[in-house]
């Protein structure tokens, strides 16, 4: 990008957006055509299929509420609190959405289970223990994933109101409420929409969550019948259709959600770091500090719990361990930098253009799309060209970029259309355009959103499996499928070393990434 | 964008490239479950073992063996290794295997073994496994587990999704038949919960969250060997275990057949078979003289082996599935 400020052909955005777009297409609708092909048709769902979909989408309609509800108090006081350690706090809700799903299934169960902490101390008191599994159960752990996201996403959505709004706000002595009502509602009117829709689709795809906490069959989601008409039945027909059902429903719910959330018009500051005036009564403060505690309890505890259960093991993990850590870093990376490359022009294409919102659809659908689907399609698709397992690691990091798309695009698309409204019109009367454009107008006012999606593209990448089933390596192991190796030998101590490593080295990833996008902010 | 992409793919460049570098020497490739072929499993020791008589390269693929056999017809490899007993008529129906040829009176099992074209090379059974700290007196049969109160907390695994949660199925199938759904039902409420793999399961029960574990009968061995712990034990019930056994295949579009067939003998060897009982905790096939650790011969032994032939496991399949799911979500 060293050519600075020459003007690009205006075709290049739309063409880099449009080029983005198809590669998630090709990923998602791509490979989904490809086991259908394979199949020659698709079967029609029977009466268990839509018992499947039914508790799929209701559990998933609760976790998402449950977990946006939870999360607007949780941001609304980190926003307008200060105090030592906020900084990390913010940073460590990170942690739970990147883990492994089984690491993160063993730490809520070492507080929540029927062995947990929880247990122990209410039959300290003589209290009967409280069982978890079931609904509730899978709830818990979609909320535990899933809070601190929209705890993140919506305190995004809060720092972006400009400084200046807050000081007027205080100038014209508004109440808790004034503010809530003309400069917090408008903003999580606009977020919130989006979030929910982010949270519902990741709980449409869950399968071991829902199965392991679900405490039995009831808790079948679609995903699993997916897995079961794969790998029990080979049933490719069976296995489309439902996959088909998770995108259409994943579509359809992110059309509904792009027309319910209504862009604020905040208008643009002058970038001062935000100071707040509100928030003072005792009582709010007391909210406040119960909303940050109570989360940090939630959160943090299992987190606690993981790294105590692997703390014995984590310096005498066998070598094999560490090579795969250092492969899944190099995988990470790979994957951060192709997410962006896809997540930036979608972004920016779906801010400028009046059809945006179909970019912005279509980057929601790797959300919904079937691990094993698009595992079994890529292989049907690359099979003729060369072996599979060669290109088990490149096709990892491809499949975690486009699985993380949509995370991007939740925390890029905002940002992209603020710079849109409140920038544009000044940029195109300088006739600012191109690369100089991105360089020295988007990318600057982007960094946070950007530094948070790659942070969370490069933690989701490390703790994936990605599409193993049919690509393992059995020279080139990630950590998270060695760490699974480890627990199908036995070696439950050594894989619990293993699993903090993959935490600690996601959450690192996530950290620098994370604070590379915050260096300028008083965060 | 070309300047953001192109340290990507040079990243990946790098790592695929020195995959397949064959030298010289004629290879032999393995198709088998990716537990097999990792450092923990018997592949490391099959390979070395292997390639010290054979004089070539063994190279081992890995993926799920039937979805990789549906698809592509076995990936090129020469020999399967890793089917459970319970897939023999799938894998069969593949049309890929070439029938073993081999000598079938050396094994040991408990049972019979007449397939022409599947050979076992290690076994065991399931079983319910506990901790005898915690559980001091576990049931003492398949119907004292059923008449057990229901605050005894078992974890199985999904039939769906699983084999050892489908042989669990074909267990209780075979010793109750129509009587299943009235098992399932007054089994439900002890089932702690369902989990996708043995491994979570296993996970569950080490962590304390249930008393029992749907495991096999050799599991104890490896916490008596590997950590030293005598406390878990297998649960043995009079009604019987169901045998499963795992099992190698030869697959007619080898173009190394010589080398398949040495392989194949390989399997039944002293050398392979000494190695099974530490190397994939089970027993094996054919047992040579102090082939077993003493850890391993003071195991407790059902009295019964249940093994139900292909064709019955065929014909009750979806039904015990149907009977498990259908008590299990009323």
């Amino acid at each position: 990008m060293a050519g600075g400020a020459k003007p690009v052909r205006p075709g290049a955005l739309p063409l880099a957006a449009g080029g983005a777009a198809a590669v998630a297409a090709l990923l998602t609708i791509g490979t989904l055509l490809a086991v259908l092909a394979r199949a020659g048709g698709a079967a029609w769902p029977d009466a268990a299929d839509w018992a499947a979909l039914r508790f799929t989408l209701w559990q998933a309609v609760l976790s998402a509420g449950l977990s946006v509800l939870l999360a607007v108090p949780v941001a609304r006081a980190l926003a307008r609190r200060r105090f030592p350690g906020r900084g990390l706090f913010i940073t460590l809700l990170g942690a739970p959405f990147i883990l492994p799903v089984i690491v993160a299934v063993m730490g809520i169960l070492a507080i929540f289970g029927r062995a947990g902490l929880f247990n122990t101390a209410l039959g300290a008191i003589g209290v009967a223990p409280v069982s978890i599994y079931g609904l509730t159960g899978v709830v818990l752990a979609h909320v535990f994933f899933n809070l601190p996201l929209a705890v993140r996403l919506i305190l995004q959505g809060w720092l972006a109101i400009p400084a200046e709004r807050f000081r007027l706000a205080a100038a014209l002595g508004f109440t808790a409420r004034d503010i809530a009502r003309h400069l917090e509602r408008p903003m999580l009117r606009e977020v919130v929409p989006g979030i929910a829709v982010t949270i519902f689709l990741i709980c449409l795809t869950s399968f071991a969550v829902a199965l392991t906490l679900g405490g039995g069959p009831k808790a079948t989601t679609i995903e699993l019948a997916i897995y079961q008409a794969f790998r029990f039945d080979f049933d490719l027909g069976r296995a489309a259709m439902l996959a088909g059902m998770q995108l259409v429903l994943c579509a359809v719910t992110a059309a509904l959600a792009a027309r319910l959330s209504l862009p604020p018009a905040f208008g643009a500051g002058l970038d001062t770091s935000q100071r707040r005036w509100d928030g003072t009564g005792r009582w709010v403060r007391l909210a406040d500090g119960a909303a940050i505690g109570a989360a940090a309890v939630f959160l943090l505890l299992p987190l606690g719990a993981v790294a105590a259960e692997g703390l014995p093991r984590l310096l005498s993990l066998p070598a094999p361990v560490w090579q795969a850590a250092g492969l899944s870093l190099a995988v990470s990376l790979a994957a951060t930098a192709l997410a962006m490359a896809l997540a930036l022009p979608i972004a920016l294409g779906a801010a400028r253009f009046r059809r945006g919102r179909a970019f912005e659809i279509l980057g929601m659908l790797p959300l919904a799309t079937s691990a094993l689907v698009v595992g079994t399609g890529l292989f049907l698709i690359l099979r003729p060209v060369t072996s599979p397992g060669a290109l088990a690691l490149p096709v990892t990091a491809l499949v975690n970029a486009v699985m993380a798309l949509p995370f991007c695009l939740r925390a890029l698309i905002p940002a992209a259309r603020r710079v849109e409204a409140d920038y544009a019109r000044l940029a195109d009367s300088l006739g600012m355009t191109g690369l100089a454009r991105l360089r020295y107008l988007t990318l600057p006012r982007m960094r946070r959103p950007l530094g948070f999606a790659a942070g969370l593209t490069a933690a989701l990448s490390m703790g994936d499996l990605g599409v193993i089933t049919l690509f393992a390596d059995p020279e080139r192991a990630t950590l998270p499928l060695q760490m699974y190796r480890l627990m199908s030998a036995y070696r439950l101590a050594d894989a619990a070393g293993a699993a903090l490593l993959l935490m600690g080295l996601s959450f690192g990833l996530f950290w620098i990434f994370d604070r590379g996008g915050r260096a300028d902010a008083a965060v | 964008m070309r300047t953001i992409i192109s340290p990507a793919l040079m990243i990946a460049g790098c790592l695929t490239a020195s995959t397949v570098l064959a030298g010289g020497k004629p290879e032999l490739i393995v198709l088998a479950p990716d537990y097999f072929a990792s450092e923990w499993g018997p592949g490391p020791r099959i390979e070395s073992g292997f390639e010290s008589r054979c004089g070539c390269d063994l190279r081992f693929v890995t993926g799920d063996l039937l979805s990789r056999l549906r698809l592509d017809g076995g990936a090129g490899a020469d020999v399967v290794i890793g089917l459970s007993t319970d897939q023999t008529a799938a894998a069969r129906a593949t049309g890929l295997f070439a029938p073993h040829g081999l000598n079938l009176s050396v094994l040991t099992l408990p049972v019979a073994w007449t397939d022409p074209d599947f050979v076992p090379f290690n076994w065991g059974e399931t079983a319910f496994v506990y901790d005898r700290t915690r559980l001091p007196d576990p049931p003492d049969s398949l119907q004292a587990l059923i008449d057990a109160p229901d605050d005894l907390k078992i974890v199985i695994q999904d039939p769906r999704t699983s084999a050892s949660g489908l042989a669990l199925v074909l267990w209780v199938d075979a010793i109750h038949g129509d009587g299943a759904a009235e098992v399932w039902r007054r089994l439900r409420p002890k089932i702690l919960t369902v989990t996708p793999g043995w491994s979570e399961s296993y996970g569950l029960f080490t962590a304390g969250e249930a008393d029992m574990v749907m495991s096999y009968t050799t599991s104890p061995a490896y916490h008596l060997i590997a950590e030293k712990d005598d406390t878990k034990r297998a649960a043995i019930f009079p009604e019987g275990h169901y045998f499963m056994a795992e099992l190698v295949g030869r697959l007619t579009s080898s173009d190394q057949p010589e080398l398949a067939g040495q392989f194949m003998d390989y399997v039944l060897s002293e050398d392979f078979q000494k190695m099974i009982p530490t190397a994939n905790w089970s027993y094996p096939a054919v047992m040579f003289e102090g082939a077993l650790p003493p850890e391993f011969a003071a195991l407790a032994r059902p009295e019964k082996t249940l093994f139900l032939p292909e064709a019955q496991v065929e014909a009750r399949r979806e039904t015990a599935i149907a009977t498990w799911r259908k008590e299990m979500t009323e």
